[in-house]
């Protein structure tokens, strides 16, 4: 494999907290960081011209529509608009038709995902329970060895408090990771939209921070008495976060995710019943908003996911409370991410952290590094560019983003995987 | 071994002599009794491959099962062990008794123990049952297996099954493993192994370990592969298909892959280990038949047989306990 040498280029490594000039080599690992006069013989050499360099991004949270709803998402189109957002790994959730709840489904994803997404690593999260049901605890222990990453009961929340309970503690065995939405169904139902003034004003049913809230407590006890390794995925209130600070600081095994979506936006995005920005858990205040940021800068926070939920048009253009929750995110993950680096508000290595390295480690990935043998999976970035984006153009199959006609910062010029170039093709 | 105390006796002077009215859980046991049973056995078993099979130790007395969960083998067991010693055994079970119409566990220990027996040996699906009867009845009473409590019988049987194919149990790494948390017999087994100076290791998926099992004087492992490295023994727990709807792991076929004793995973543990089962058997869930059927490596036959020796010395031993006055 012909090696590549970028030059000129600002390293962000995920591992330290200021960025450096410098160079990095790479064939399918990485060779060499930092002060590098040359590359060997034949080496292609590219000029960052003071571009970013950095680890591919790790998706945590992405739902493709393969197998059963290929005209929301395939494995080839996800492929591509993650190669474009400079995603180079990405976990699926589980909630497609059929459920990823069987060892062959596990294979099956791998299998194909692998031939048809153009280099991108798309790795399976598998159902926590049963057709996800929140009854039945799936085959934790073959589902792992067959390849499945995590396990996660998708958008359905497990009410039932002893089956997460049996779930976690099974889980135990096997060392294996437990996504769970923090959202007690029972308060949630109904609700579209954060519980507010904003939905009094429009009308429509709320989905009090307390669903959160409440639910995150219990999940909390229950990875405590269990021992069990709890992902808390897309904490979207300030309630959820002080119960999280408390059971790290006693050393419970539970860490947790934002999609970028609760970072950057907030329940005033959905004014004009503005189906696009209707997503779950819902945009919240303001407040909210500044909390989960805070979080991310402080690491309380440790993983920032795209939360990408294909939804064609006929889903979304409906009243507001029959629009289907969702949006697009993988290629605006990077952007929407770095708006918080340019506000002053998060440091770059550490933003970068909860998208490449938090991920790596969570999931015993060997990627997420900047660092010598690490994965030549990078990116080129030209952090400080500025786009208008026209969600007509994205990649992706379906084009719900809330960043429509939005203007963000941040292009991926190139993305490699293993050293070979996937993004531009 | 230690001077044995003034309550005990050895075989070779006759039938053990008992410290105590009632066989409930073996922490009732010291090693010594324990011992004493066991030699007491030793003399009976070769009763079984005699032309008659019967002795008179225990004639005129009335041994009564009363068994408020099916069971084949403790059952028939007990009934064999009682008639070889010459005592009357009268059957009762769920279906046949009064309990089926209503009547209270206390009302049937009334009931029976107007009719004067000996000994009651006692199956019920609720910890703490054989203890309750013990204390509203004059006989001897026998834990036949408690709810999830205790079967202390079962694990006198395993115990003289191990000492007379290894010798002695002192010292030997004895792994149990499958569903710790509902089984009787483990926690029976867990004490008698502990008492005889075994190290014990308990295996199985976290949601089917009792809490606090490594402060039983276990170690636990919910890898079979690390708990199984220098077994001498492997005992072997049967898995109730209902737990799976209960929740407690999801699938046969995903219990048998980790948790199911096949030639492989034995091979994990002490050259010519044995392997043991309470029975009755889920072929497939916990066990291969390849493993179970292997007579090289499966005591679980000979543990049916010994079954019945042990309990004609503890039979002996409690009506012994209940002629001279003895009782604690």
């Amino acid at each position: 494999m012909r090696p590549i040498l970028i030059t000129n280029a600002t390293l962000v490594d995920p591992a330290k907290n200021k960025v450096e000039r410098g160079a990095v080599l790479f064939a399918d690992k990485i060779l060499a960081i930092g002060d590098i006069a040359s590359g060997p013989d034949g080496a292609e050499v590219v000029d960052a011209e003071g571009a970013h360099i950095m680890p591919g991004l790790i998706d945590m949270r992405v739902v493709i529509g393969e197998p059963g709803a290929e005209h929301k998402e395939t494995f080839k189109s996800a492929g591509r608009a993650a190669a474009a957002g400079g995603v180079t790994t990405l976990v699926m959730m589980p909630n497609t038709t059929p459920v990823i709840d069987d060892q062959s489904l596990v294979d099956f994803v791998l299998r194909r995902a692998g031939d048809r997404s153009g280099g991108v690593h798309i790795l399976p999260a598998a159902a926590l329970t049963k057709n996800l049901d929140g009854a039945l605890m799936t085959e934790i222990g073959l589902l792992a060895e067959a390849g499945a990453v995590m396990f996660s009961n998708g958008d359905r929340p497990i009410a039932d408090t002893r089956v997460l309970l049996r779930a976690l503690k099974y889980a135990t065995a096997f060392g294996a990771l437990i996504a769970h939405r923090p959202e007690d169904p029972y308060l949630a139902e109904g609700g579209v939209m954060h519980h507010g003034e904003l939905a009094a004003r429009l009308g429509l049913a709320g989905i009090p921070s307390a669903a959160e809230g409440i639910m995150a407590r219990r999940d909390l006890e229950l990875a405590e008495l269990t021992g069990g390794r709890l992902l808390m995925d897309m904490l979207s209130t300030a309630e959820a976060l002080r119960p999280l600070v408390r059971a790290k600081a006693r050393g419970v095994k539970a860490v947790a995710s934002v999609n970028v979506h609760h970072l950057v936006l907030n329940e005033n995005d959905v004014d004009g019943y503005r189906t696009f920005a209707k997503l779950s858990p819902p945009l919240r205040s303001e407040g909210d908003r500044v909390a989960l940021v805070e979080a991310v800068r402080e690491g309380v926070i440790d993983v920032i996911v795209s939360g990408h939920d294909p939804r064609p048009a006929e889903d979304k253009r409906l009243p507001f409370a029959e629009a289907a929750f969702g949006a697009v995110g993988l290629e605006t993950l990077l952007p929407g991410a770095l708006s918080l680096y340019h506000k002053g508000d998060v440091a770059l290595p550490a933003l970068i952290r909860a998208m490449t390295m938090r991920p790596a480690e969570i999931l015993n990935l060997p990627q997420g590094r900047l660092a010598k043998g690490a994965p030549a999976d990078l990116i080129l970035v030209d952090v400080g560019a500025p786009f208008k984006l026209d969600s007509d153009k994205l990649r992706s199959k379906s084009n719900n983003s809330p960043f429509d006609e939005k203007t963000l910062q941040g292009i991926v010029k190139r993305t490699f995987v293993g050293g070979r170039t996937i993004f531009p093709v | 071994m230690a001077q044995r105390p003034s309550g005990t006796k050895k075989n070779d002077s006759g039938p053990v002599r008992f410290r105590h009215k009632h066989l409930l859980a073996i922490g009732d046991l010291d090693r010594f009794e324990v011992a004493a049973l066991l030699d007491r056995a030793e003399t009976f078993e070769p009763l079984l491959e005699q032309k008659v099979k019967k002795l008179n130790a225990l004639h005129g007395r009335t041994l009564i099962n009363l068994f408020f969960e099916n069971s084949t083998r403790t059952q028939s067991s007990f009934e064999l062990a009682g008639k070889r010693m010459g005592a009357d055994v009268v059957n009762m079970s769920v279906k046949s008794s009064s309990v089926a119409k209503g009547e209270t566990l206390i009302d049937t220990a009334a009931t029976l123990n107007a009719m004067r027996p000996d000994l009651l040996v006692v199956r019920h699906g609720a910890s703490g049952a054989a203890e309750l009867l013990a204390r509203k009845v004059d006989c001897a009473v026998i834990n036949a297996g408690d709810g999830q409590h205790e079967h202390p019988t079962q694990a006198l049987l395993d115990a003289f099954t191990i000492r007379r194919r290894l010798g002695a149990i002192e010292g030997l790494t004895i792994a149990i493993c499958g569903d710790v948390q509902h089984s009787r017999v483990a926690r029976s087994n867990v004490a008698l192994l502990n008492m005889l100076g075994a190290r014990v290791h308990l295996i199985g998926p976290p949601t089917l370990m009792p809490a606090g099992a490594e402060h039983w004087g276990a170690r636990v492992f919910h890898d079979m592969r690390e708990g199984l490295k220098g077994a001498d023994v492997v005992m072997m727990l049967r898995v109730q298909r209902e737990r799976m709807d209960g929740g407690y792991f999801p699938s046969a076929r995903e219990y048998f892959w980790f948790y199911g004793l096949d030639e492989d995973k034995l091979k994990l543990a002490k050259p010519g280990a044995l392997v043991m089962h309470p029975g009755p058997m889920n072929r497939g869930v916990e066990i291969d038949s390849n493993v179970a059927d292997n007579p090289n490596v499966s005591l679980i036959e000979t543990q049916v047989r010994m079954g019945v020796a042990v309990r004609m010395a503890v039979l002996e031993a409690l009506a012994e306990s209940g002629a001279n006055g003895e009782r604690v």
